[in-house]
């Protein structure tokens, strides 16, 4: 073996492996630690469930150059104002409904998922919902018929009838609401909101 | 005496008995994976096409659960293959090898059929235990995922005991821990939260560290065995390589995982480091290039099985482009905030995942079905000129190439005129959607994709005849004198 050189010895190798594995590893859990207590529910980036009894915008922020969300004044969802605890269920009833009916193989949220239908990170902005006093309505109306609903902008591309119940309909709007207030570091870029009232 | 051209299961050790079952099964979900990517495909043509009957998103899950579930039996598949052989002793327990493997297919089968039968349920976690979990690549309801773990614990006790009972090496002993890891890493996407950040935090703990670290090691390791057995490498050159590519992989890969965490609520300190260490996982793919290429060199392309080393060698170049380049090229945070979620990442996964992994286990049935035929001839002057397994490898390398072309211009097409000037809104998204150029793009993409089918349906009948009725042995090889250990 003696005429092998030094850097492209077994042993060498195999001591190598073994650290950058092992120092990779402990980095990425140490970080991962950090990390999951800045995206906890109620952080900074990754409001409480109760943020869905306020208006949220998305706006374009010089400092930071890019939009992020803005935490407004009192616009609770559907007429109701809340507790933590009963929004946390809502929302979480939403993401159930979510994961149930398979959103996620159509859709993309947080920008992953499938790329036949449009992106809901900020599908409670959408401009597309006319305005701030019809936007419960029509969303709910869009979710539970959106064949007769259907918009598809020539396409002919419709989301197919889910069978949601108002419930259901209700908590997955809940659960869009509230994902629209989470700080995705700007994306996506550039998004045009709906117009909403003062006071935000 | 085993006899060339004669299909004989006393040719196989009891490992790769098992081993033959799982590559069976795994062919059998490749065409289903094939048949619903088409008919998901064909909705993006024709929307009307099965709506409300077999809609788009289940065909697309039954397509990306049909390719993860057959990947892991090919990769179960190899790795029973090599066991024994590998261990230089038998397997510990054929028998409860063969009961883990019915089980887990009648629960693949079962999880299956729920998914196109009841495909949906109420919003209650029992949908999650029973249904459809709702998370990409990993919609397995929770019991099956319980069963998958348990299947998983007993093919590891059975391998690691293998090892144990016989010889450990450098690549048993990467396999294993790596196995380890591959397993441990599937809990990580067990549980429910209403946290979307939180859950996709640990969903991409799954995903990216298995295709990007774990899956990547375990190929390694099947392609350093592949490379002795077909050109009989030095076993010594072929262990160094592995640890090198190890210790790329890993260091690159495991912080690489920041590059999904740019914009699902992460710190904003994950822009550099997911940036950073991403942008290095292009190097081992090189190595990996690097060392197929002068193995074969260094035998003159003497193997004595040509199709496995083709594809062998079709695995390096795949990972490079599929993985490295395409990979590399939206990467950066700059690029990804408009690329993201785009078409662009569908081209990138088509490359990916057949250029890394469909390859190389197809490269290792090529090697069960000559041990199986009685290690017959599958060297140069084949029966036919050996023309099936040429033209599916062309014809499969042509779709997947041309489908990965129309997907890129899409994925720009979407990512300027959706992403960039009109923010992604509802109607911005609709408004690339119906760009002539994408509309075009998807038109391809069905062509190209009819002709990956026509591809594998020559493969399978590759399968089925190759080295059939041929009367030649198994090449001999010239020993490595110059490398051996
Ligand atoms: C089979 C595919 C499919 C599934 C499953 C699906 N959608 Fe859709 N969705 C679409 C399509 C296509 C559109 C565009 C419809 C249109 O423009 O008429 C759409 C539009 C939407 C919109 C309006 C778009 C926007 O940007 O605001 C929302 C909100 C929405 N879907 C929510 C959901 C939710 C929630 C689920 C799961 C309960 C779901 N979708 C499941 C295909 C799907
Ligand atoms: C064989 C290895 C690889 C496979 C199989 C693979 C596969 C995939 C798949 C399927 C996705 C989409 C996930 C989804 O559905 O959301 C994805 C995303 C991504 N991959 Fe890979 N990948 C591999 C290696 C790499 C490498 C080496 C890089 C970088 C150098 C890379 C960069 C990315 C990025 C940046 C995304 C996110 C795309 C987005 O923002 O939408 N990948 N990969
Ligand atoms: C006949 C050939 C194929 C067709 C027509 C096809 C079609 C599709 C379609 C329509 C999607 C959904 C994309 C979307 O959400 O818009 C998809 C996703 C996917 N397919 Fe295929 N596919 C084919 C072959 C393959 C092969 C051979 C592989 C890998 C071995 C593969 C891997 C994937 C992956 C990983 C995804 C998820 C991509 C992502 O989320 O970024 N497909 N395919
Ligand atoms: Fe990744």
């Amino acid at each position: 073996m003696a005429d092998i050189p030094w850097w492209a010895r077994e042993s060498l190798w195999r001591k190598m492996a073994i650290w950058i594995t092992a120092i990779m590893a402990v980095i990425l859990i140490f970080l991962s630690f950090h990390s999951v207590a800045l995206i906890t529910a109620g952080s900074a980036r990754v409001p409480a469930y109760s943020v869905i009894n306020q208006r949220i915008d998305y706006r374009f922020d010089r400092e930071r150059n890019r939009q992020q969300p803005v935490i407004g004044d009192p616009a609770p969802l559907f007429g109701r104002v809340l507790s933590e605890a009963d929004a946390e269920q809502l929302v979480r009833r939403g993401k159930l409904t979510f994961q149930a009916r398979n959103c996620i193989n159509c859709h993309t949220i947080l920008g992953n998922g499938a790329y036949y239908a449009p992106d809901l990170t900020k599908a409670w902005l959408d401009p597309g919902w006319g305005t701030e006093e019809a936007r419960e309505r029509l969303m709910k109306e869009f979710l539970m018929d959106p064949y007769t609903n259907a918009r598809t902008f020539g396409t002919g591309r419709r989301m197919p009838d889910l069978d949601l119940t108002e419930d259901e309909a209700e908590a997955l709007i809940a659960f869009l609401k509230w994902t629209a207030a989470i700080d995705t570091n700007g994306f996506p870029a550039a998004f045009p909101t709906i117009k909403q009232g003062g006071g935000t | 005496m085993s006899t060339p051209g004669v299909e004989d299961w006393s040719n196989l050790n009891a490992g790769q008995r098992i081993a033959m079952k799982y590559f069976i099964v795994a062919m059998v979900l490749f065409v289903a994976q094939i048949l619903f990517g088409l008919l998901a495909g064909m909705q993006y043509i024709y929307p009307n096409f099965l709506y409300g009957v077999l809609d788009f998103n289940v065909n697309r899950m039954v397509h990306i659960n049909a390719m993860i579930v057959w990947m892991l039996y090919g990769f179960i598949g190899s790795v029973y293959w090599l066991v024994e052989d590998e261990a230089e002793t038998e397997l510990v327990g054929a028998k409860l090898a063969n009961i883990n493997f019915w089980v887990l297919t009648v629960a693949v089968g079962i999880v299956v059929l729920v998914y196109l039968l009841v495909q949906a349920g109420p919003g209650e976690i029992e949908s999650v235990w029973f249904i459809n979990e709702g998370r990409e690549y990993i919609e397995a309801p929770r019991w099956a995922d319980v069963g998958i773990v348990v299947c998983t614990l007993v093919f590891f006790y059975n391998v690691a005991a293998t090892f144990m009972k016989g010889r450990w090496s450098g690549i048993s002993g990467v396999l294993v821990l790596d196995l380890v890891a591959l397993a441990g890493l599937y809990l990580a996407g067990m549980f429910f939260t209403t946290n979307v950040s939180v859950d996709q935090y640990w969903w991409w703990w799954v995903i990216h560290l298995w295709v990007e670290a774990t899956w990547e090691v375990l190929v390694g390791c099947i392609m350093a065995w592949g490379l002795i057995k077909t050109l009989g490498a030095s076993r010594r050159i072929v262990t160094t390589w592995l640890y090198i590519e190890v210790a790329l992989m890993f260091g690159s890969g495991i912080l690489g995982l920041g590059h999904h965490y740019f914009w699902i609520g992460t710190p904003e300190y994950w822009l550099s480091i997911g940036g950073f260490f991403s942008a290095l996982e292009p190097i081992p793919l090189v190595a990996m290039v690097v060392h197929a290429v002068y193995d074969s060199g260094r035998h003159g392309f003497q193997s004595r099985n040509h199709p496995a080393l083709a594809w062998l060698i079709a695995h390096a170049f795949g990972n490079f482009f599929g993985a490295g380049v395409w990979g590399f090229m939206h990467t950066l945070p700059q690029i990804n905030l408009y690329t993201h979620g785009t078409q662009w990442t569908a081209s990138h996964g088509h490359l990916a995942f057949f250029g890394a992994y469909a390859t190389i286990i197809i490269a290792m049935i090529y090697i069960a079905l000559q041990k199986w035929r009685g290690d017959v001839w599958m060297s140069g002057d084949l029966a036919d000129n050996g023309w099936k397994w040429k033209w599916s490898l062309g014809l499969l390398h042509l779709g997947m190439v041309g489908m990965t072309m129309a997907l890129l211009i899409a994925g720009y097409e979407q990512s300027f005129i959706e992403r960039a000037l009109e923010g992604s809104s509802w109607s911005g998204y609709f408004e690339a959607q119906r760009h002539p150029w994408f509309v075009q793009s998807m038109v391809w993409r069905e062509v190209f994709g009819l002709t990956m089918a026509a591809g594998l349906v020559l493969l399978l009948w590759d399968f089925v005849t190759i080295g059939k009725r041929e009367s030649r042995e198994i090449k001999q090889l010239v020993a490595d004198q110059s490398h051996a250990a």
